[in-house]
């Protein structure tokens, strides 16, 4: 049987206080601030796999030699992730292998391949959208907001205004409680 | 201690956390976009009032700085649509993809080949970008308190008033 799990108020209150204390240990420990983020690892990690195929073309890309093709902090904070976020689903047995997520199911079915095109072309899109912004819902969204930032809430007005919309459009017969 | 092992710990409960808030979930993002769930908006809009407190006062303390990301409206907002746009359809966010292929949504592994890829090929679009959508309305790395010209705090209490007018909104409409 499956739990509900935490309140939410809670467990983000509990994760804002996370990022306030890593802001605070990495300045003490590495003399720089670590903000919580995620996607430049996707670029890092990007640049690591094209690496193999051609190690120039990432030398000499000006994008890759402005983020640094490496395995830093922001990379392993990512691999944390998975390592946390599986330990939780095992302590209340929420843990639950699914193929096709069921609102995705309810509007095109339960076909993996249909459902694998469209994350992939989705995962394309956002990710180009998420490094021309400058952030993610953790780095623009979270630590962007913490910070005041402005560019945090227009990517965040982005972020939300274009999901609302596309949502609607998409999974107008989905997602009914 | 050593950067790779602190963002390695930082990670572990960061992922705990989200995983235990239920936001990880297609289910939940989507959710919130079709204004049915808010319950990722409850997870993040209280860890922004407790982090915009606690980092407020540790910049006041000369404790931390800042690193605020730099403001080109025309970028974070053409940005930022066009990741809401992907995040609809994938139902992920970079953060959160990870931690759904951890608690067994397999599925969200198609989606973060999606994203190697997106950012594979932003590395190649960069030169052009950096050219056109990255120099529309260049600002540099302003927070709203300098903008409007008014003390941080005073923006703080602000914005943790509106945020808690909006969880007794989600409340009362059982959001």
């Amino acid at each position: 049987m499956q739990r509900d799990g935490w309140n939410p108020y809670l467990a983000g209150a509990l994760a804002g206080l996370l990022a306030v204390l890593s802001v605070l240990v990495s300045t003490q420990l590495l003399g720089k601030p670590k903000y919580l983020g995620a996607s430049t690892t996707f670029v890092r990690a990007a640049g690591l796999m094209e690496r193999v195929v051609s190690a120039e073309h990432v030398a000499d890309n000006a994008y890759y030699q402005s983020k640094k093709v490496k395995v830093d902090w922001q990379m392993l904070f990512v691999i944390g992730i998975l390592i946390g976020a599986f330990a939780a689903s095992l302590s209340d047995r929420s843990f639950k292998l699914e193929k096709v997520p069921p609102i995705w199911k309810e509007r095109f079915g339960s076909g993996v391949p249909v459902r694998a095109v469209g994350a992939f072309l989705g995962g394309i899109v956002a990710m180009f959208g998420a490094r021309l912004a400058g952030g993610c819902p953790s780095g623009h969204g979270m630590s962007g907001l913490m910070q005041l930032s402005i560019s945090g809430y227009l990517a965040m007005a982005g972020f939300f205004g274009a999901g609302v919309l596309v949502a609607h459009c998409i999974y107008r017969k989905g997602g009914r409680q | 201690m050593n950067e790779l092992a602190l963002g390695l710990i930082t990670g572990f409960f960061f992922g705990f956390l989200l995983q235990k808030g239920r936001v990880l979930r297609f289910e939940k993002q989507v959710g919130a976009m079709l204004l049915k769930d808010m319950t990722i908006l409850k997870f993040m809009l209280s860890a922004i009032i407790v982090g915009m407190i606690g980092i407020n006062l540790m910049v006041d303390m000369n404790l931390v700085e800042l690193k605020v990301k730099g403001t080109v409206v025309g970028a974070n907002l053409v940005g930022g649509i066009l990741f809401g746009i992907g995040w609809a359809v994938m139902g992920y966010c970079p953060g959160t993809s990870v931690g759904a292929l951890a608690e067994g949504r397999w599925h969200a592994v198609w989606a973060i080949l999606g994203m190697l890829v997106g950012a594979a090929l932003y590395a190649e679009a960069y030169p052009a970008m950096k050219k056109s959508v990255l120099t529309w309305g260049d600002f540099g790395n302003i927070t709203l308190p300098d903008a409007i010209g008014l003390n941080q705090w005073i923006v703080i209490v602000v914005l943790i008033v509106a945020f808690v007018a909006l969880f007794r909104l989600f409340e009362r409409l059982k959001l």
